[in-house]
């Protein structure tokens, strides 16, 4: 019997991994694809319509630094020819002013701009990149002069966590509509640095409360979503929203994901846009079924009350943490492995390492 | 910075832009799609955002409505600005 299973409703599609910032939080993989190996033109404009097809309603192009691929245009045109609501998830630095409004001209219906500080010295630090900074506000302030909405994405660690306030003023004096405080997640560059970028507890429970009064403040103002460091977590996050349930992600190679960071699970098979319909590997391709509902989970989530919830959490900080994908969380505070994460969020946060090792095409320098 | 959006009886809603109704076809439902966000609508939530064209003042769309509904005024404005002040707070909706 085939189970119907609900179609998903967003697609983030990661057109490249190559980017002029070099962050070292990012959380692509290490091994990171060269543009030889990217997916092209036509192979993007097909997945888009099977996306569409199937009842995908937001795509999220992303990447990588989805600006360093020319035909972005024409693949947001098309997204909105197929009835595709297109987000451009942006450092901002390769665009200018005119491909901006070629962009919202094509369709584009929303722009999410990072950021890596409030000021240049910390931000171009962290984003190894001279200049990214000023550039930034450059772009914000084209993206309200076109007119389309902007999400500032403020990424948070221990370098920049002070700069908070000035990081939702800086939002705010933009005019963005939404503002994400991001802190880093640790997976591919952002687990290698890891040491480097986790906050202490009292730096995020100072940012907490930030956030906190700033939502009050700024109530149908700006709206702030919150992300917090899973290392100083009770319960996991509900990540993709449940694995294979309604997000799905295409890497610059045309590997069909259930997540951006699935690759880190070694022995999981990944079909290629175009080897089956997209229909056919959403609905039963092998790393899809392998984690999606709760027939995988092993105690303490297949007896939890929370476990269509909360879905058992990340099945990649599973394995990067626990050493096992199939397992709890280990964020939860039921898991077994969860004094590992605290034990590691208590060694590691002492600010002892402070130097990033910055993401490059070819892996890590040696 | 722009001023909070409060929602009375004279505003006059729009869907700002990057904000847009669609017919999801492939699950037989209504959505507002929004920056990285989605609202499912129901039947009346439908009713009320259906409403919203950037002229018709919440009044007016009350009236239309409490006639399509044959419900009463009263109760009907209550929900009306009940909706639309939720969707403006979470800033996807001008007025």
């Amino acid at each position: 019997m085939k189970i119907h299973h609900p179609p998903p409703l967003a697609i983030l599609a990661e057109l490249t991994h190559r980017c002029p910032l070099r962050c070292g939080y990012c959380s692509n993989p290490l091994e990171l694809s060269r543009r030889s190996s990217e997916m092209d033109t036509q192979a993007w404009l097909g997945l888009l319509d099977e996306a569409a097809a199937l009842g995908v309603l937001q795509v999220h192009f992303s990447g990588g630094e989805p600006a360093a691929r020319p035909d972005l245009d024409i693949m947001v045109e098309h997204a909105e020819k197929v009835g595709l609501y297109s987000n451009l998830i942006t450092s901002g630095v390769l665009l200018d002013r005119d491909r901006l409004e070629s962009l919202a001209a094509k369709g584009l219906q929303h722009v999410q701009l990072s950021f890596q500080g409030a000021e240049p010295l910390i931000a171009d630090h962290i984003g190894g990149y001279p200049g990214g900074h000023e550039k930034k506000l450059e772009i914000a302030r084209w993206v309200g002069e076109i007119g389309l909405p902007l999400t500032v994405n403020a990424v948070m660690c221990r370098e920049n966590l002070h700069q908070l306030d000035a990081m939702i003023e800086l939002a705010t004096s933009f005019g963005a509509q939404r503002l994400e405080v991001a802190n880093v997640q640790y997976y591919g560059w952002g687990l290698l640095n890891r040491a480097a970028l986790l906050p202490t507890r009292e730096q995020l429970d100072k940012a907490t409360a930030t956030v906190e009064a700033a939502r009050e403040r700024l109530k149908g103002v700006l709206v702030i979503d919150y992300v917090v460091p899973d290392y100083y977590a009770r319960r996991p996050k509900s990540c993709m929203g449940g694995w294979g349930q309604s997000f799905l992600n295409i890497n610059p190679e045309g590997r069909v994901l259930p997540c951006h960071a699935a690759e880190s699970i070694p022995g999981l098979e990944f079909e290629r846009v175009g080897d089956r319909p997209l229909v056919d590997i959403w609905r039963d391709g092998p790393a899809f079924t392998k984690f999606r509902g709760t027939g995988w989970m092993p105690e303490p989530c297949i007896s939890c009350d929370r476990r269509e919830v909360d879905w058992g959490g990340c099945r990649c900080q599973a394995m990067a943490v626990a050493g096992h994908a199939d397992v709890a969380d280990p964020a939860c505070e039921l898991s077994p492995d969860h004094d590992k994460m605290l034990a590691i969020a208590a060694s590691e946060a002492t600010g002892e390492s402070e130097a990033y090792v910055y993401r490059r095409i070819g892996g890590p320098a040696q | 910075m722009s001023e909070p959006v409060m929602i009375g009886e004279t505003s006059v809603p729009a869907f700002p832009r990057g904000v847009r109704l669609k017919h999801d076809e492939v699950r037989t439902q209504w959505v507002i799609l929004a920056p990285e966000r989605m609202f499912v609508l129901d039947d009346i939530g439908l009713a009320i955002m259906q409403g919203v064209d950037g002229e018709a003042t919440v009044s007016g769309i009350v009236d239309d409505l409490a006639e399509k509904f044959q419900a009463p005024r009263e109760q009907i404005l209550g929900d009306v600005i009940e909706m639309l002040q939720g969707f403006a707070d979470k800033g996807v909706l001008a007025a």
